[in-house]
């Protein structure tokens, strides 16, 4: 196991290496000139230009600046925003608790769903639940979800008024940040309402995040059901006469789970594109919104430390799922 | 259990009768999907719709009817016969765009898993077939790019090659080629350790000749799975960057930079918002429900249960 | 025990923020940072420049006129180049957990808020790395003004190199708002310089509470303010970038008033029985600049006949949605010196085609760049793009519109020899009919990091401009500036637009917010009735 660990890890410095070029290359030939945009229609002179350029380094040959970032990121500097001046890694950190409150709310909100339902589907195969539920399943799949979020605000926030329309809690409501999770922040602040509030928040935008998970969920829990439940060990144990929902709960489940899991894992990144659009119509202050802004403000180390931070958080994650799958299927680890 | 066993009849038969048994025996199983049998119905629509745009669409996709803005669709009050789905803000009649818009998204999706079909098998192939250091290098080359989020990279890429259609497929070919590499690569492998590979081999077959005429068509079947998969991704992606305004250009009539327009309606003229997305959604579902069809028939693992 | 407490004080907590006046702001954008000095965005400036801090002189509620603050009084010197200021007493510097001023506001707090933009070697010029004061320089405030003395703890001498007339307004500008340098120095001994930009201490009627990047910023009243004491006690801006959440949050009551409503929405948010709208015509001017150094651009009989051609009301209706005033001038009609004696060129494509074909102009291809963002001048230079694409084809004109990423587009309209024609605009800086004219049309502007972006060089128009500019007459600047304008109409280096309107859509019940022509949302004179 140690070894499986360790070769997996090895694998990780050269990606890491790949990551680090391809996020400093890309930010660098990005088109547009950050200075300029500081200047908007007001212009700035020639020399005036020339000076702000040096000043942020940009002057130096492309190779020397991208030893220069390596070497700041092994300190641990991520580079400073052009826009705000404020470290890089602070502005990610004090963002990034949103995103994962967000995400793991969808994720939990597609497992809690997507796993009974898949699991009910393939034990009544065929069935109207089966046939409505997969329907549904692919609808929510292939959804766009930045048109399902404006919906959901038409209708939900607009025309009923159930929910709040952006935001993560309502401004009445004023506590110090322990956590970063509003969740648990609000609850630990004893306010009266303040935890409602920040449900209310959350709701739309998990729902918004979690459809696509949630349709993936559920349709591979279904056709992992359908396979294990075609193996020979549940036949026997069938034939032996254990009760069906023994056998579908101990051994059908548990098996079926193996590639439920991965999924769940491969759903990360998933979670990261869909971050990108649901905070931007939700107003949700996470990460994504923040790449999308650093983006078209053409805020270079936010985009290149950013780019980096979120690869490896996905490789991060990728790897525990490669972990847990080789601690629960041990066939794997041979390979 | 029994199909498989008439298959494996050993008869000799000729290569066209042998692709005709399979096409009718793919047929056989895809019929059987009522969802995909649909949703090829929707597509087959959509392409003739896409086609014959200029004969169907009842108005200009840019033309300006600049007395008749934010007209409502027919069956609500203020609605105008002739604009069925009603007008969008500057006056251009959003049936005839969504119509023409049509041939955005398949030309999208076409081109996208076009390029990243053959790009992507061309990679795996060649990691697949020689190994070594030549496939560890490329391996963590694909790593690499999956490790960023695909619309996030995308978004990269281009704001890198600037806003547009073009530059925006080329960005989502890119990021979604590793996927068809891993594929191939993983077929390859599998496939060369076969017999039927050692004998072309010992026939002596060039390596190129192997590569493509012997060991690909034997992996066609995940490809294929795999390209519907990211036609309908495709769709959705470009649609994301448009709403993003990475998109398309205007006044191209694209779906995703539709919706990025109408925006600033959506509380004022619902019809402008909701149209482009129901378009979106109905051929993404309808390409994902053929997708299925295609997979429960093309799996012959799945065709046993 | 304990716990008991705890509930006992959030019991205290969760009524006194029931009895609080909260006012709600719905923000367009987060702000930079609370420093005004080193940024432009109008958001960071209203989030810091205006609740938290004064200046010398401030423009009067809902003016461009000038209107002392900070400074109680002031002398001219008879060549125009001496600025004395007398300076307010008793003024007290906002406090904080870390910070208690021991002094009032005086005059090495005004020196200390120039100085630090000025000397590059000052300590506090680049506090954060990488700080650079982009309005002190393209104002050219370090050429503009000599030397800085103090007199005594409440006067102030300035010398200029040159009698500016437009000084007064300059300095009445947010980036030259004045900071406490004394919590300066006690943020240098603690080693903290940041704070200075991000728990910011000021003489303003709020003060800074606390900050959720992104997301809220809470500001509570100032109670020792030296002017009219707020009518609310607490400030909140609720940052929301998207028009319509932002209008959704005020319909839903989660704000009072919102920034920037999106056009189509105007129309509804009139009706609405729960909502009020202000109006007021904006300080800002959108225009379509051709490259008048290229053929047949050159032309100024093109450029009329092409401006003949583009249906001018069609854009104000399907853009701007009758948001917006035509405009015929490159200035604004809230601005000094506007010429309301101009008459713009009619909409008459028939005559324009005519126009075209006598200058010998058949079958001509232009190009018309579209911006990619929302400015508050041009809500949608797509669609903007697209309205004129088909105006110009029933002319013969083929267009073709193109965009860049909005830096790229700004460098990339500034190269020579520039193909095709521009969509862009102004917003004005301090009400100063120069600050339009000289910035966008001059021949001094019109080279590389200059915004003359028709690359149009008029000998007589520049030169009524920098005659202007040496007068502190106002009646006589008037007089050129007007003269100015009809050279300009003449020429017709650009397409003038349209002069966007300013809305703001607010709660019932909100009185006393005035709209600021500079596009400032400045809360010291709300309330809310109950």
């Amino acid at each position: 196991m140690v070894r499986f660990i360790l070769t997996k890890l090895l694998y990780l410095i050269p990606t890491f290496l790949g990551i680090t070029i391809i996020a400093f290359g890309l930010v660098r030939i990005l088109p547009g000139d950050p200075v300029l945009l500081m200047a908007g229609e007001r212009g700035v002179s020639p020399e005036r230009h020339a000076q702000l350029t040096a000043m942020l380094g940009y002057d130096k040959p492309l190779v020397m600046q991208y030893f220069s970032f390596l070497g700041r990121l092994f300190q641990g500097d991520f580079g400073n925003s052009l826009s705000t001046n404020k470290p890089v890694l602070n502005e990610f950190l004090t963002l990034f608790p949103a995103t994962v409150e967000l995400g793991l709310c969808a994720i939990f909100l597609a497992v809690i769903i997507g796993v009974p339902v898949g699991v009910l589907a393939a034990i009544k195969r065929g069935s109207w639940f089966d046939q409505i539920s997969m329907t549904s399943a692919l609808v929510g799949f292939s959804m766009p979800i930045f048109w399902w979020g404006l919906l959901l605000i038409i209708f939900f926030s607009g025309y009923l008024g159930w929910t709040p329309v952006s935001g993560r809690i309502s401004y009445m409501f004023y506590f110090p940040n322990v956590t970063g999770f509003m969740l648990i922040d609000s609850l630990l602040s004893d306010q009266e309402g303040a935890f409602k509030s920040a449900v209310l928040h959350l709701i739309l935008p998990a729902i918004v995040l979690s459809t696509i998970p949630l349709a993936v969920i559920a349709r591979q829990t279904r056709s992992a059901m359908l396979e294990v439940m075609g193996e020979d060990y549940v036949r026997t144990a069938r034939a032996k006469g254990m009760p069906r929902r023994r056998v579908i709960g101990v051994h059908a489940l548990r098996n079926a789970m193996i590639p439920v899991i991965t999924t769940i894992g491969l759903q990360i990144g998933v979670l990261m594109a869909g971050a990108i659009l649901t905070e931007t119509i939700f107003s949700w202050p996470g990460i994504g919104k923040w790449m999308v802004d650093a983006i078209s403000s053409r805020d270079y180390p936010v985009v290149q430390s950013g780019l980096l931070l979120i690869a490896i958080l996905v490789m991060v994650v990728n790897l525990l799922v490669d972990l847990t799958y080789g601690l629960i299927n041990p066939r794997i680890r041979v390979k | 259990m029994s199909d498989i066993s008439e298959t494996n009849v050993p008869v000799k038969l000729s290569d066209a009768a042998i692709r005709r048994r399979m096409i009718a025996e793919f047929w056989f199983y895809f019929r059987q999907n009522r969802g995909a049998v649909a949703g090829l119905v929707v597509f087959i629509l959509l392409v003739l719709i896409a086609i014959f745009a200029p004969l169907l669409a009842p108005h200009s996709p840019t033309a300006q009817y600049r007395d008749l803005l934010l007209v409502p669709p027919i069956w609500q009050e203020g609605g105008r016969e002739g604009y069925i789905l009603g007008t969008d803000a500057v006056g251009r009649d959003i049936l005839s765009r969504l119509i023409f818009g049509a041939q955005y998204s398949l030309f999208i999706g076409i081109v996208v898993v076009s390029v990243a079909l053959i790009g992507g098998t061309i990679i795996g192939l060649i990691a697949g077939f020689f190994g070594g250091w030549i496939d560890n290098f490329i391996m963590r080359v694909m790593d690499i790019i999956l490790a960023f989020p695909s619309l996030l990279l995308a978004l990269v890429l281009v704001a890198v090659l600037g806003p547009g259609l073009t530059n925006a497929m080329i960005a989502i070919a890119i990021v979604y080629q590793p996927h068809f590499a891993r594929l191939t690569r993983a077929a390859v492998m599998s496939e060369q350790k076969r017999e039927y590979v050692t004998a072309a081999r010992v026939s002596g077959a060039g390596n190129l000749r192997l590569m493509f005429r012997t060991i690909l068509p034997n992996c066609l079947a995940p490809l294929i799975v795999q390209a519907t998969l990211s036609f309908s991704s495709a769709v959705l992606d470009s649609a994301a960057l448009g709403f993003l305004g990475m998109g398309a250009r205007p006044p191209a009539p694209e779906w995703g930079t539709m919706l990025a327009e109408a925006r600033e309606f959506i509380s004022s003229a619902w019809w402008v918002v909701t149209f482009p997305g129901l378009a979106i959604l109905i051929s993404v579902l309808a390409i994902n429900l053929m997708g299925d069809g295609l997979r429960d028939a093309l799996d012959p693992k799945l065709k046993r249960s | 025990m304990k716990k008991l407490l705890i509930f006992a004080s959030a019991l205290a907590m969760s009524t006194a923020v029931a009895e609080a006046k909260t006012f709600v702001y719905c923000s367009e954008a987060s702000p930079e940072g609370f420093d005004p000095a080193p940024y432009t965005a109008g958001s960071t400036f209203d989030a810091g420049a205006h609740p938290v801090y004064n200046r010398l002189t401030e423009f009067v509620k809902g003016t461009t006129e000038v209107e002392p603050s900070l400074a109680e009084s002031w002398d001219i010197s008879e060549d125009g180049k001496e600025y004395t200021f007398h300076l307010r007493q008793g003024v007290k510097w906002h406090s904080n957990d870390s910070f208690t001023p021991t002094r009032d506001f005086n005059a090495d707090d005004v020196i200390f808020s120039f100085e630090r933009q000025a000397n590059a070697d000052h300590p506090w010029h680049q506090y954060i790395p990488g700080l650079t004061y982009e309005y002190y320089s393209s104002m050219s405030m370090s050429e503009l003004i000599e030397k800085i003395e103090k007199v005594d703890d409440y006067t102030v001498k300035f010398t200029l190199t040159e009698p500016m007339a437009p000084f007064l307004a300059n300095i009445a500008m947010p980036f030259v708002s004045i900071v406490s340098k004394e919590y300066a120095d006690s943020l240098e001994e603690s080693g903290n310089m940041a704070a200075l930009n991000n728990a910011p201490i000021g003489t303003g009627p709020f003060q800074f509470v606390n900050y959720q990047q992104d997301a809220v910023i809470r500001y509570k009243k100032n109670p020792d303010y030296w002017g009219t004491a707020p009518l609310i006690d607490d400030l909140v801006f609720a940052i929301t970038p998207d028009a319509a959440v932002r209008l959704q949050k005020l319909k839903a009551g989660e704000c009072h008033l919102m920034s920037y409503p999106a056009p189509a929405d105007l129309e509804a948010i009139k009706a609405d029985p729960n909502l009020q709208l202000d109006e007021q015509a904006g300080l800002n001017v959108g225009y379509l600049a051709y490259n008048t150094t290229v053929e047949p651009f050159d032309n100024p009989k093109v450029r009329k006949a092409l401006n003949m051609a583009i249906n001018k009301e069609a854009i104000i209706g399907a853009v701007f949605q009758g948001a917006a005033e035509p405009a015929k001038n490159p200035l604004p009609p809230t601005m000094w010196s506007y010429n309301d004696a101009i008459e713009d060129d009619p909409y008459d494509p028939e005559a324009a085609k005519k126009m075209l074909e006598d200058e010998g102009v058949t079958d001509l291809k232009m190009q018309i760049w579209a911006m990619p963002v929302q400015r508050p001048y041009m809500p949608n230079a797509r669609r903007t793009a697209e309205l004129m694409q088909e105006d110009l084809s029933k002319v013969g004109v083929d267009v073709e519109i193109v965009s860049y990423e909005w830096g790229e587009y700004l460098s990339k309209s500034m190269e020579s020899g520039r193909e095709g024609a521009v969509i862009l605009g102004w917003t004005g800086d301090n009400g100063d009919p120069d600050n339009f004219l000289s910035v966008l049309l001059s021949c001094a502007s019109a080279d590389e990091g200059g915004a003359n972006r028709a690359f149009w060089c008029n000998e007589e128009f520049s030169g009524l401009l920098s005659e202007a500019t040496r007068t502190t007459d106002q009646e006589e600047r008037t007089k050129l500036y007007e003269e100015a304008q009809v050279v300009f109409k003449e020429e017709a280096p650009w397409f003038t637009i349209a002069h966007s309107t300013t809305y703001v859509p607010m709660a019932k019940g909100v009185t006393g917010f005035v709209i600021s022509p500079l596009g400032d949302y400045v809360f010291d004179t709300v309330d809310i009735a109950e």
